[in-house]
């Protein structure tokens, strides 16, 4: 099943959950270090939300920054691409800790 | 443009459409597409809904029957479920499951085929091969004598967990062995569908760029360990080993890596050690876990 696909089977559950019967807008979160195309995620969000509760409905991103663990300074360290290096000592040996969300966050409905 | 899961590399144009990125207040990075130009300030000071030109704020009450509800969902989730009980199936029969991830022609059907050949006899084998359209390569396993399922994902770029229990519904386990999954061919989406597998492993030969664990870091990320194949082609081809090595663990530090030729059959002893290891650990953990439950 595609990512789209299953955020519209979460938004589906929602309004069964919720009592809503048509979606406005839809805010994701993507963390920036995702493996997710923003410009691909639209292009399948409109033709899959189709016919559903949530057509023609606005998708807004929202970017979860990106944070790592560096082992050589021993220390959380931001990250804004991968690969990133170390802001603080310029190596790449970084865990990545933060910025690989993937999550529906909120809806605007009615 | 993979329009199947909508994590592929877009070279989707979006006509008409500007698609910009703003920080807001919260340090977030805020991005939208709008299908018409129009201007807005931010940060939007009423929460992270951006309401858009025209619209009623949901929170000013009695104006709109609007309102915002919060989900906090994963996408993935589903997925995950499926992966988890693969994964439960799995750990009780003591079958160490293997992701093959890698571009097309990376060459995971012929390594897989050789491994099969050169894997001790007896050792409960069976393999599940992922592939678009054709059942080329689950014959070419059959071949071998193991047994194979193929999945055909259609448009679909990559396996999902709810196919590989289909599969193994329809599959005789190998108690206490190996269980293979040839992904489809593709580094992107793979990397975040978990099938239920104890480790991916990723295949890159070396007829591909160096730089290709940087151009698909999510993959070499998600990996435990790099299979670098066709290495009997480097004396005639100018590939950088040390930098392609040097490029995965800039990715992934904690990346094991062998170098191996499907045909010349180097380095299939370390890679078969690495199995017998893998295998090793997973008959400890179950040990363990049985002292615990007892
Ligand atoms: N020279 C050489 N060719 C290989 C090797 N492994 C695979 N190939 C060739 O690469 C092509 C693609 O292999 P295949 O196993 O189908 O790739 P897959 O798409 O990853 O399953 C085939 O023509 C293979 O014969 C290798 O180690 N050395
Ligand atoms: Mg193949
Ligand atoms: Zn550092
Ligand atoms: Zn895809």
């Amino acid at each position: 099943m595609s990512l789209a696909e299953n955020v519209l089977q979460i938004i589906e559950q929602a309004a069964q959950e919720q009592g809503f019967g048509r979606v406005r807008t839809v805010v994701l979160e993507i963390g920036q270090l995702a493996a997710v195309e923003p410009e691909a995620m639209r292009f399948c969000f409109a033709a899959v939300m189709a016919g559903s509760i949530a057509e023609g409905a606005a998708l807004e991103m929202v970017t979860a920054p990106g944070a790592g663990w560096c082992l050589q300074c021993a220390a959380s360290v931001p990250l804004t691409e991968q690969p990133g290096a170390c802001p603080r000592c310029g190596g790449f040996r970084v865990r990545v800790t933060g910025g690989a969300e993937l999550r529906v966050k909120e809806l605007l409905v009615e | 443009m993979c329009t199947t899961c909508g994590c592929n590399a877009g070279e989707v144009k979006l006509d008409g459409q500007t698609v910009h990125d703003h920080a807001g207040s919260d340090g977030r990075v805020y991005r939208h597409a709008h299908a018409d130009a129009h201007d807005h300030s931010h940060p939007h000071p009423h929460g992270l809904l951006h309401l858009g030109r025209g619209e009623t704020h949901a929170h000013a009450p009695g104006l709109s029957p609007a309102r915002v509800v919060r989900i906090e969902r994963d996408i993935l989730a589903r997925n995950n479920g499926h992966a988890a009980e693969n994964r439960g199936l799995l750990q009780a029969r003591g079958i160490l499951g293997l992701n093959l991830v890698s571009s097309p022609g990376s060459g995971k059907t012929t390594l897989l085929v050789r491994t099969l050949r050169a894997l001790p006899a007896h050792t409960p084998v069976a393999v599940i091969e992922g592939d678009q359209q054709t059942a080329n390569d689950a014959e070419r396993i059959r071949a071998t004598g193991t047994p194979a399922i193929q999945i055909n994902t259609g448009k679909g770029c990559h396996l999902d967990a709810q196919m590989v229990g289909q599969a193994l519904q329809r599959l005789v386990l190998p108690e206490g062995g190996l269980l293979f999954i040839e992904n489809v061919g593709n580094l992107v989406c793979p990397a975040a569908f978990d099938l239920g597998e104890a480790a991916k492993v990723v295949i890159l030969s070396v007829t591909e760029g160096e730089d290709k664990p940087l151009k698909y870091p999510d993959m070499f990320r998600a990996a435990r360990l790099l299979l670098l194949n066709k290495c009997d082609l480097l004396p005639h081809l100018d590939f950088d080993v040390a930098l392609a090595i040097e490029n995965a663990l800039r990715i992934n530090p904690e990346l094991a890596i062998i170098r191996v030729s499907a045909v010349s059959g180097e380095g299939l002893d370390d890679w078969l050690g690495w199995l017998a290891r893998e295998r090793a650990s997973l008959t400890a953990r179950q040990n363990t876990s049985v002292i615990e439950a007892a």
